[in-house]
């Protein structure tokens, strides 16, 4: 039997449970088939009306609805999906009692446009003001918005459903969410505090707003048409993220906890680390420092050396600077090898998930260690020469992986980055 | 497991509708001086910011045009706090210095929605109106001011905090948790040093509104929050608080001066639905926090909303031996902000060896004249999340 600690004397952290849903579908199988056959989940948005919006494509999840729609119900509902998948693969406590503390990753919670005219034409007349529109708000009779609108709304839900024990933790660290939410699960294990942890993240927030922020910032590609090709990472012509929906759902355990029950290793959460870039709100430091400072930390949190790592995840989002910045900072650290190194993005298929990106990609870093098969990033034709990565271009390949790096880079300078191995190093 | 590391409290970063700095708010209190507008928002009352000069902490202009009222108040706090630590330009420090924020969202451009709900009143909805509306009227930039991590974003461009970047949302609870992972991380070593707060802007209609679905504004006349049998509610308050955690070696290494030692901070999630949740779920807290004396000192951020400040008074009744104060009277409901507010109150009634006097006709609150060498601080969320800290004199 491996020995239950890490060399630095920390409990090693397996996962034991993994549950996804993308634009490309619900549960890791179809997710995984669809993935390494190359397919987009991108399409045109139909959930309202696209006049008048520079970017008109998106990665929604269309098969999933909930009554009356917001995307923060949407976004509650996508993380039961995954999170029943999750806990049923773990086996884990028993129903609606998870023996460990949630985290979170969750986009940023406020009240939605269908819900703001909805009060709005509460008031009965054509001209009005704040103090009307205060007038009408109480009283009840929309004391659910109250409710929805609560930026613990999604945790509460999902605590009391599956029972999770404490307070359970809603994060935000934009596009690096996800993983934020599965180091917090990684550090409370090795602090010895549980034996287990359910670590969520979730986005369903496709809405007229959200598309139109992004827009404003000229972060989304505008190559609406096909919608299938329009998220291009490391291409030369690539413009922009496509945003997208989804939910990852993992349970962390100590090895030894699980061992002891019986369960299933999928992988291990080898290191995780995070360094914040000071430089910008949105661009990050021009000389790469912070990214860079974050993948060797992370590398130095789970004791290996670059040479370990042979596949990276990308955050390749394909916007121009994000894809730049990430060849700067996988160059400086892997040396020569980056050139070698297979680097492929999921976002080439599924968008970008936002608050969900960093959980599902680490899943799906789990299940190309499961499968020693690499997806793909689709819609490289034209490559960018200042990007000379490997990028496993349009086509899945079958490849020995035993350690995968999976970064996450976000606005606000954050940045963290997991590695994720098939067995205890 | 090796011994939990000692944490110190060691900066203590505060604005308010009371003013900046310790000392402002340390004589603001022991006058029981209380800022509340009655008018601006009538018929809902609010605490003010007290005017501040943001360029002290926050000196490039093009960085404030950048925030929300809610992101400047944070980022002010923020530097008064890492100079009340004196760590504020050592760079080496703040380079791997922990930041967990507790957030909210940020403002609405209320004009905007404004103009596009008239218009949808008119019968101006065409399935293009909403989309043109926004694209053509957001300013760019707002969104990032909206943004809930971007406070700490704001922080690490304006002071240079950059080891990690945590924002935690949820409320009143958000920052009773990112106490307690400040804290834990300290404890077991994974963190030296922390920066640890909130803000919220409580002069916001949007934020009325929210509250107002839920009936939870205080409304017409101002009363102490024990005071609010009749006419429950909260005042949203503005106030940005941050405090700087570190590790007992870390801080006598560079010879920093603590104001007090945070001992613990535990944190619940009652399911209220069932009377009498919380009053049970403070009790259990309180059990779990430590070796606490028969006479106290207990700071809370009671809200003035039912049923779960009478929870909390049936809570309170169990300790009848404790001085109580609540922030809610003389700051306003801050959300976020809320504990921490209370752990900085704590840390510098202790550091001035004192409690500050009550504020509050009913007589729940007693005066107490003994140097205090132990504060519970109680963060009760208005509608969820239960959380308690202690504060110690360092012996």
């Amino acid at each position: 039997m491996t020995a239950p600690r890490d060399k630095f004397g920390r409990p090693i952290v397996v996962v034991t449970g993994m549950g996804v849903v993308t634009s490309l579908g619900a549960g890791k199988a179809d997710n995984w088939a669809k993935l390494t056959a190359g397919e987009s989940g991108i399409r045109t948005v139909t959930r309202f009306p696209i006049d008048g919006l520079k970017t008109t494509m998106a990665g929604t999840v269309d098969f999933v609805t909930v009554e009356p729609f917001s995307s923060t119900g949407l976004t509650e509902r996508l993380a039961d999906i995954a999170t029943e998948e999750a806990l049923e693969q773990a086996g884990i406590g028993s129903k609606g009692d998870f023996p460990g503390p949630l985290f979170l990753a969750v986009a940023p919670v406020e009240v939605e446009w269908p819900q703001r005219l909805e009060v709005g034409r509460a008031i009965g007349k054509p001209e009005f003001d704040y103090h009307d529109l205060l007038r009408v708000s109480g009283g009840g009779k929309f004391a659910q918005f109250h409710h929805r609108f609560m930026f613990g709304s999604v945790a509460s839900h999902l605590a009391e459903t599956f029972g999770t024990k404490g307070s359970p933790i809603s994060l935000s660290t934009a596009c690096a969410s996800g993983a934020t939410a599965i180091q917090l699960g990684v550090e409370a294990i090795r602090r010895g505090e549980a034996d287990a942890a359910l670590c969520v993240a979730t986005d369903g927030s496709v809405n007229p707003e959200a598309l139109v922020r992004f827009s404003l910032l000229s972060a989304l590609s505008t190559q609406n048409d096909p919608p299938q090709t329009a998220s291009k990472p490391f291409s030369k012509n690539r413009d922009g993220f496509v945003m997208a929906e989804g939910a990852g759902a993992l349970v962390l355990e100590s090895y030894e906890a699980a061992i002891a029950r019986g369960a299933p290793i999928l992988g291990v959460v080898a290191g995780c680390g995070e360094l914040t870039d000071s430089f910008h709100r949105t661009r990050s430091s021009p000389d790469g420092k912070p990214i860079i400072g974050c993948v060797r930390k992370t590398l130095a949190d789970a004791g290996m050396t670059s040479e370990q790592v042979d596949y990276i995840n990308a955050h390749g989002t394909a916007t121009p600077e994000n894809d730049k910045m990430e060849y700067l900072a996988i160059s400086t650290v892997f040396g020569e090898r980056a050139t070698q190194i297979p680097v492929s993005s999921n976002k080439s298929m599924v968008g970008h998930t936002i608050s969900a990106a960093g959980a599902v990609e680490a899943i799906f870093s789990l299940l190309t260690l499961e499968h020693q098969r690499i997806p793909p990033t689709i819609n490289y034709d034209v490559p960018d020469p200042a990007i000379p990565f490997d990028v496993v271009p349009n086509k899945a390949r079958d490849a020995r992986v035993t350690a995968v790096m999976s970064n996450s880079f976000g606005f606000g300078g954050q940045n963290a980055s997991l590695v994720l191995t098939r067995e205890p190093i | 497991m090796t011994e939990p590391k000692e944490a110190w409290i060691t900066g203590i970063g505060i604005v308010s509708s009371l003013g900046e700095g310790l000392d402002a708010h340390w004589d603001a209190l022991n006058a029981r001086r209380i800022n509340v507008d009655e008018k601006r928002f009538a018929p809902y009352i609010v605490h003010p910011l007290a005017p501040i000069s943001f360029d002290v902490q926050i000196p490039k202009k093009g960085d404030q045009r950048q925030m929300e009222g809610w992101q400047r108040i944070g980022t002010y706090a923020a530097g008064l706090a890492l100079d009340s630590a004196g760590v504020k330009g050592n760079q080496e420090i703040l380079g791997r210095m922990d930041m967990i924020v507790a957030a909210g969202g940020g403002e609405r451009d209320i004009a905007v929605d404004m103009a596009i709900l008239n218009a949808d009143a008119k019968g101006n909805s065409a399935p293009s109106f909403l989309n043109e509306r926004l694209m053509n009227d957001l300013r760019p930039t707002l969104f990032l001011a909206q943004l809930s991590n971007l406070l700490a974003g704001n922080i690490a461009i304006v002071h240079g905090v950059s080891g990690t970047s945590r924002t935690f949302m949820g409320e009143e609870a958000a920052s009773i948790d990112a106490a307690r992972i400040a804290l834990a991380r300290i404890a077991s070593g994974q963190s030296d040093i922390a920066l640890v707060g909130a803000a919220h802007n409580g002069e916001r209609p949007d934020l009325l509104v929210l509250y107002e679905f839920g009936d939870f504004n205080l409304t017409d006349k101002f009363a102490p929050v024990w005071a609010r049998d009749k006419n429950s509610g909260f005042a949203l308050g503005s106030a940005g608080v941050f405090l700087v955690v570190e590790s007992k070696e870390h801080a006598q290494a560079r010879g920093a001066k603590p104001y007090a030692k945070l001992t613990n901070v535990v944190a619940d999630l009652a399911q209220r639905k069932q009377p009498g949740a919380v009053t049970k779920s403070l009790e259990a807290l309180w059990s779990n926090l430590g070796a606490l004396t028969d006479n106290g000192n207990l700071i809370t951020g009671a809200t003035g909303v039912e049923p779960v400040t009478s929870e909390e008074k049936a809570f309170l009744k169990r300790h009848p031996g404790y001085a109580v104060r609540a922030t809610g009277t003389t700051f306003g409901h801050t959300l976020e902000t809320q504990f921490p507010l209370g752990l900085a109150l704590a840390a510098l009634s202790i550091s001035r060896g004192a409690l500050f006097p009550p504020n509050d006709p009913t007589g729940l609150e007693v005066e107490m004249s003994a140097p205090p060498t132990q504060i519970v601080v109680v963060g009760t969320g208005h509608w969820q999340g239960e959380g308690m800290a202690l504060v110690e004199a360092i012996s």
